[in-house]
């Protein structure tokens, strides 16, 4: 009796040692993301609640909910969360994503030349750094651009883009910046249709558009939900390619909620009004986040 | 129906579908046009048009160690050292995660997930605060720890899910033969998912190569910063924006990304691989 409560206990003692033992080669990842992304999160929910200015450390106090009070008084706040809205409507769920599902359709059955050129082109976008894509299309927006020199060629009114519609204009610069993504998740997903069914479709006189929405769409739907979150996710964080195109300018016409923060905290030294919303920001992150492990949740 | 008219269809089929992608192409094409000729063109303004004649002029102009060697050794530094770190790391922490069954391992890898998905432009501002703190701010090794936190958590998922394709029964061989668990992930393991370890690193290289915003946020000194910050010195400091070398030094920035992407999507299918990792 005692001898085997004693086995037990050396056997249990020895399988928490064998646990700790195979848990060693985590423990560098462990105290990186405990160390740089664990405190930096625990430490934005604490000044959030503060009024933590730039100059003057140490004079901060406990405020409560007076910077989200603040927040949801601010008309620049409530203007920087409506054009985040657009720009995520507009960019990601709209643009992003059709333009990568119709070039992945288009890529399935086009010829193999044109669909590696056009590929090719696609996904450089994609890989150039987010400032140098900001370059490139606030060259083609602005009044003496790219855009402009064909509205005039076609005859068409042409218009200083960057000062009369820039949340439209930094929108298109994020679809041209993400769809290759889009377009690759889709071309995979459409890849594992299997022929059969596409083709007994067609055979039963069903049209390219009914085979879409009938046959395409529902075995894809999977990806779709993936593509839709994390492209939403990556755009709610987008600050360098409209940085570099407005500095979410004229006025605030395109500041979205990152340079709203980045105004507030840095421009006029409110670290903890920023940082409330900054929090806001991760907490609807968060939500999206959850969705999408939701999603995923048969795969862990 | 007969087999012709199927046939013609679907060459018609493939022909509409070839001039729908040519001009979806187009507007794409359009703004990487421009960045190209304009580093060739002597007059560059800021539309796309061709050249007034080929010069390597501004090419010349901005290859001098203020311009383009110290911001591009900079973003070597930051990115190579945080690759580094995040590799490292991931490989390490992958290894008990695809080998041995624990309780832990579920609630450990759906966190690294959850951690994936949080959008890290929001954390910069306490970030930023947090640094001042512990004197962090504007050093080179805060940046890279910081670089390398921010992409581990995607590094661990993609590293894991890479690993639990290598079959056991290999290492067991080792094991046998007294090998420990650390000999067989370096000598065993890891070279056998070799496209996997290539992918892991170019992806983090690549994501930190083109990083505005945290170094914008975490260094101060002009010496110090990377390329993806310095280039706006071409429109504050320096006067008049001469587009010409802006497009020259963009080039110049650009193509080891591209390159490092053509490499590895040539070894495993590139984007493909990376739309199928995160499709789940």
């Amino acid at each position: 009796m005692s001898t085997s409560a004693g086995a037990g206990q050396r056997a249990t003692r020895r399988s928490l040692t064998r646990t700790l033992t195979r848990a060693l080669p985590v423990t560098p990842a462990v105290v990186l993301l405990l160390l740089f992304l664990a405190g930096p999160i625990a430490y934005c929910a604490y000044i959030a609640f503060t009024d933590l200015q730039l100059t003057g450390q140490a004079a901060s106090s406990f405020v409560g909910f007076e910077n989200f009070r603040t927040a949801f008084k601010d008309e620049a706040f409530l203007n920087a969360v409506w054009l985040t809205l657009v720009f995520t409507v507009l960019s990601s769920l709209v643009g992003q994503n059709t333009l990568g599902l119709a070039l992945a359709s288009l890529m399935q059955r086009a010829s193999k030349p044109v669909r590696t050129l056009v590929g090719g082109i696609v996904i450089t976008a994609w890989v150039l750094p987010e400032v140098v894509a900001g370059f490139l299309l606030y060259a083609f927006f602005r009044r003496e651009g790219t855009l402009n020199a064909i509205l005039d060629w076609l005859h068409l009114p042409s218009q200083n883009w960057l000062f009369t519609l820039p949340i439209l204009a930094v929108s298109f610069a994020n679809v041209w910046r993400g769809t290759a993504f889009s377009m690759l998740v889709y071309s995979a997903a459409l890849n594992e249709i299997p022929k059969e069914i596409t083709e007994a479709a067609e055979v039963d006189g069903a049209g390219g558009w009914r085979r879409m929405w009938h046959i395409t769409l529902p075995m894809i739907r999977r990806s779709i939900g993936t593509n839709l979150m994390l492209n939403t996710l990556q755009t709610l964080s987008v600050f360098g390619l409209i940085w570099v195109m407005t500095r979410g300018g004229p006025g605030n016409r395109s500041q979205t909620l990152p340079l709203f923060m980045y105004e507030q905290a840095f421009q006029k030294s409110m670290i903890g009004y920023g940082t409330a919303v900054a929090l806001l920001l991760l907490v609807v992150g968060s939500l999206f986040s959850v969705v999408y492990m939701r999603l995923l949740r048969t795969e862990v | 129906m007969t087999v012709a008219t199927t046939k013609s269809r679907r060459a018609n089929r493939r022909l509409a579908a070839d001039a729908g992608l040519l001009v979806l192409a187009t507007a794409f094409v359009l703004p990487l046009a421009w960045v190209v000729l304009s580093a060739l063109d002597p007059r560059a303004d800021l539309r796309v048009r061709v050249p007034d004649g080929l010069t390597l002029g501004n090419f010349d102009a901005v290859l001098t160690d203020d311009v383009t060697f110290t911001p591009l050794l900079n973003s070597l530094m930051l990115c190579g050292g945080g690759t580094l770190l995040t590799v490292v790391c991931a490989a390490l922490a992958a290894y008990p995660l695809s080998r041995f069954r624990s309780r832990f391992n579920r609630p450990f890898l759906l966190t690294v997930l959850f951690a994936t998905c949080l959008p890290i432009t929001a954390i910069m501002v306490p970030v930023y605060a947090l640094f001042v703190r512990v004197n962090l701010i504007d050093t080179m090794q805060g940046t890279i720890f910081f670089f390398a936190a921010s992409q581990l958590p995607f590094a661990i998922w993609l590293m894991k899910n890479f690993m639990d394709g290598v079959p056991r029964e290999l290492e067991e061989a080792a094991w046998t033969d007294g090998a420990s668990s650390f000999q067989s992930l370096v000598r065993i393991v890891l070279p056998l998912m070799g496209p996997g370890v290539a992918v892991v690193t170019v992806f983090s290289f690549v994501m930190m190569w083109g990083n505005f915003f945290v170094p914008f946020m975490l260094l101060l000194t002009p010496d110090q910063m990377p390329a993806s910050v310095s280039i706006n010195d071409f429109f504050g400091n320096r006067g008049t924006v001469v587009y010409g070398q802006l497009a020259a030094f963009s080039v110049i920035y650009s193509t080891p990304v591209i390159l490092l992407y053509v490499l590895v999507a040539r070894k495993v299918g590139g984007g493909f691989a990376l739309g199928g990792a995160v499709k789940g």
